[in-house]
């Protein structure tokens, strides 16, 4: 055949394209630890236990800590999982186990899927409107209900995925030995997936323990223990290191910012890998 | 009549598992050679060796020669673009590309060729009249592969195949998800192309083989047990193996 | 008779639970224009399209927000969809073991809480911007002399702005992409993949022209994912990008983003500036819908093809 395309050129783009492939891995990876090593290497100084165990001061007060953050992290997040775990938990199984309507359930799963894209700086926006105005003060509860309207519909959906992976066989022998519908699901069929929906419940949990832009609009920031959860703003980290990072020129506060970054680094990223490997674990075992 | 492909001690592994035992087979040129024997003896991945897509796949290995005239292809010097234009294969099922009917044959003459427009155009009609479409989708060139009909989509794919100008088809069970009107099209179509082209069909339908081959091999748990005209082997074949599957006796 | 009552209270519970989810979507929009109404009264749909945001002068416009949020996820998705690409390829052909330890050390990437991405920009990546990424664009390649786009490069720079900006959503959007790619990649039927070999196509123009093709539907949706996730990210941008309420001339220019004005201006805003933000918030709420409602349409139209293609 009269004007052959050169082989030559096309291997070498290939090869060309194959070399990219792999630096876009690497560059991935390296940014990561990039990232990583970075918060530990700015951040383990601060790790003293007077930093662990003391609470935030203003700059000029030595030994200041982040205690008081750490707690009220924990305080919101996990009140965020009180409020969102129940509600997201049965609206899983409605999506999952009852197909009397189709329509509803996917409007119900679109919108639970769409919500998971909003930005969080609405969801803080809408709870602003909802919460804080209408009490007329920032509070940790209110930081609470943000975090858990991010939650909810993404322990929905991996309930419904979970639940889903049940055998069908299971739902009609339960049903077969006399169970009520509402006793197989419970105690049957979410038994069987109980796993798995512990997974979603810790991702969702890692997810939301480092946002921080609802919370400027709703837990606000204290030097404070968070006693004041229910009445007032609440001591947070994802906040803490916002202020520390960009309200103050100091490099001591910067670096209790870094400090605190690396404690939340560690938070999310054990919470996350702990849950990956226990998920993994449930799968080599079936 | 002069061998285009000869197999010598070809051996093939799927990691440690060994699929095919020192195969020796000669396929002569414009010829069309069926490859028989039941399922899993190891037809396919014969077949896979001669244009070397087994290569895809990490953990495949094939050892021995494959003469392809005179040339070993396994030779990691030879080039496998230019062989696997040269060494054309049809798979199991249809496989249009994602693209209009002009397009899938047009992509494949692009990929190896600097043509015009005009001249693109000619052999795209070449090629699709070659593979007996023509009249059926010159009407419909802009629509895409995937809205033919089976028995049209795997003549797309011969046409597709036939258009860069190979000497050799591999057909890999062509007609197994097609039916038998079309299957008889394509049995046809064989037989025409035999007049250019050297083919090598793996095939389980018996009555295929008899109809569309002049040679056959018999391959049992990754050997090839007997080989000759397919006249022979299905009149009287000089193996006990072959008698029992030729008669239906397993398989 | 007391099983049916307790099944069908459950059933109406569950119903509930799940309602919320349409009920909060619903929720969002009515407070959110509710909240606004005050902007929309005063200046219209102008609001969209005026440049000035000035709370002495109580005038308020929505355009530099909006540029800037577009300008930094346009960049975002310029740098994060190649290499997204590049590395699904690279992760789909290799060795399962070394894959999945890659792939769940990219995931990664996406587990890191935003506003460590925010420090890590404004501490580390900023000044490395300025003394070495800035200069060697302006010094070296002289890309603000280009003709046509020079001008979007600009000459001045700080190491803030929206290319910073950009950089770090594309590393935040990235192992989203990355993961709708891998997923399109191996959804791709193998033998269509080997039919494109077979007829000689090498790695690459199989990846470009079939299996792109193939699964062009679920990389469309990969990629509106990945605009959902850069439009809206506030802490990482609020830190680099400048903060300032004026349009950009160019790709180093402080600029602003809907979600950056929105957490950095809203402590200080009362009346018409407050509503202006609710504004700015109901925008951004519009735009994150259509890209999940545009993301929610390819991707579902992609695992239907594959509940086809498996029967």
């Amino acid at each position: 055949m009269k004007s052959k395309r050169s082989i030559t050129t096309r291997k070498w783009t290939d090869r060309l394209v194959r070399a990219f492939s792999a630096l876009a891995v690497a560059l991935a990876v390296l940014t990561m630890l990039w990232i990583i090593g970075t918060v530990i290497a700015y951040g383990h100084h601060a790790l003293r236990p007077s930093f662990l165990i003391n609470p935030s001061r203003p700059y000029g007060i030595a030994n200041g800590g982040i205690a008081n953050a750490l707690l009220g992290t924990i305080a919101i997040t996990f009140g965020a999982a009180a409020i969102a775990v129940p509600p997201a938990l049965l609206g899983g199984i409605y999506l999952s186990e009852y197909k009397d309507n189709r329509a509803i359930t996917s409007v119900l799963r679109f919108s639970a899927t769409v919500m998971m894209g909003m930005p969080s700086v609405i969801i803080g926006l809408f709870v602003y409107m909802i919460m804080v105005v209408p009490s007329g003060h920032f509070s940790g509860l209110a930081g609470s209900v943000a975090l858990a309207i991010i939650m909810y519909p993404v322990i929905m959906r991996s309930t419904e995925d979970m639940l889903g992976m049940v055998p069908y066989t299971l739902r009609e022998s339960a049903l077969a030995l006399g169970m009520t519908r509402t006793r197989t699901t419970l105690r049957i069929i979410s038994f069987a997936a109980r796993k798995g929906l512990l997974t979603g419940v810790l991702l969702a949990l890692a997810r939301v323990s480092g946002e921080t832009a609802p919370l400027l609009f709703t837990a606000l920031f204290a030097d404070s223990w968070p006693t004041n959860y229910f009445g007032g703003p609440t001591a947070n980290m994802p906040v803490l290191i916002t202020e520390y990072a960009t309200n103050s020129p100091f490099a001591e506060m910067h670096q209790a910012g870094w400090g605190a970054a690396l404690v939340v680094m560690m938070l999310v990223l054990t919470i996350n890998i702990a849950t990956r490997l226990l998920f993994r674990g449930q799968n080599d075992g079936h | 009549m002069a061998t285009k492909i000869s197999a010598r001690n070809l051996s093939f592994f799927y990691g440690s598992h060994q699929a095919l035992f020192d195969n020796c087979l000669d396929i002569e040129e414009r010829r069309v050679t069926a490859v028989i024997g039941p399922s899993g003896c190891g037809k396919s991945t014969h077949l896979r060796i001669y244009n070397r897509i087994f290569e895809l796949y990490r953990d495949q290995r094939a050892s021995g020669e494959l003469l392809i005239d005179g040339v070993n292809i396994l030779d990691p010097q030879i080039d496998v673009l230019e062989l696997r234009r040269k060494v054309g294969m049809i798979f199991q099922k249809p496989t249009p590309f994602p693209m209009s009917v002009f397009e899938n044959i047009a992509y494949a003459l692009k990929l190896h060729f600097k043509l015009p427009r005009k001249e693109l155009q000619q052999r795209v009609e070449q090629a699709l009249r070659a593979a007996s479409l023509w009249d059926e989708v010159k009407d419909k060139l802009k629509n895409s592969g995937l809205a033919l009909s089976g028995g049209q989509q795997q003549r797309l794919c011969i046409a597709r195949a036939i258009a860069v100008e190979p000497e050799i088809l591999l057909m890999d069970e062509p007609t197994s998800a097609i039916d038998p009107v079309a299957t008889l099209k394509i049995e046809e179509l064989m037989l025409d192309l035999k007049e250019k082209y050297t083919i090598v069909v793996v095939t389980h339908n018996m009555q295929q083989a008899a109809r569309v081959s002049d040679n056959t091999a018999f391959f049992f748990k990754g050997h090839i047990i007997e080989d000759g005209p397919t006249a022979r082997i299905f009149t009287n074949p000089k193996q006990k193996k072959t008698e029992e599957y030729i008669t239906g006796r397993f398989g | 008779m007391i099983t049916v009552r307790t099944d069908s209270i459950f059933y109406w519970l569950c119903l509930i639970c799940a309602a919320l989810a349409g009920l909060l979507m619903l929720g969002f929009f009515v407070q959110l224009s509710l909240s606004s109404a005050a902007t929309w009264r005063e200046f219209g749909l102008g609001f969209l399209f005026s440049r000035d945001w000035d709370p002495v002068a109580n005038h308020f416009g929505a355009l530099p927000s909006i540029v800037g949020t577009l300008c930094t996820t346009v960049i975002a998705l310029l740098i994060a969809i190649p290499l997204a690409f590049a590395a699904a390829l690279f992760l789909v052909d290799a060795p399962p073991l070394i894959a999945g330890v890659l792939s769940h050390a990219i995931d990664l990437l996406a587990a890191i809480p935003s506003v460590i991405y925010g420090m890590w920009g404004l501490f580390v990546l900023a000044p490395i911007m300025q003394a070495h990424v800035q200069p060697f664009m302006v010094d070296v390649l002289r890309l603000h002399q280009l003709p046509l786009l020079g001008r979007y490069v600009g000459e001045y720079y700080n190491g803030f702005g929206i290319l910073t900006a950009g950089l770090i959503l594309a590393i935040m959007v990235l192992p989203y992409i990355c993961a709708i790619l891998r997923d399109v990649i191996r959804m791709t039927p193998p033998m269509l993949r080997e039919a494109a070999y077979g007829i000689g196509c090498t790695r690459w123009e199989t990846a470009k022209d079939i299996v792109l093709r193939y699964g062009i539907r679920g990389v469309l949706g990969g990629i509106f994912i990945g605009l959902g996730r850069a439009l809206g990210e506030t802490m990482a941008v609020l830190f680099v990008i400048g903060n300032l309420m004026d349009m950009p001339e160019d790709i180093f220019s402080g600029a602003t983003t809907i979600a950056a004005t929105l957490a950095n201006n809203f402590a200080e805003a009362d009346g018409l500036q407050r509503s202006a933000l609710f504004a700015l918030g109901l925008v951004l709420l519009l735009m994150s819908f259509a890209i999940q409602v545009a993301a929610q349409y390819y991707l579902h139209a992609t695992s239907a093809r594959r509940g086809e293609s498996r029967s």
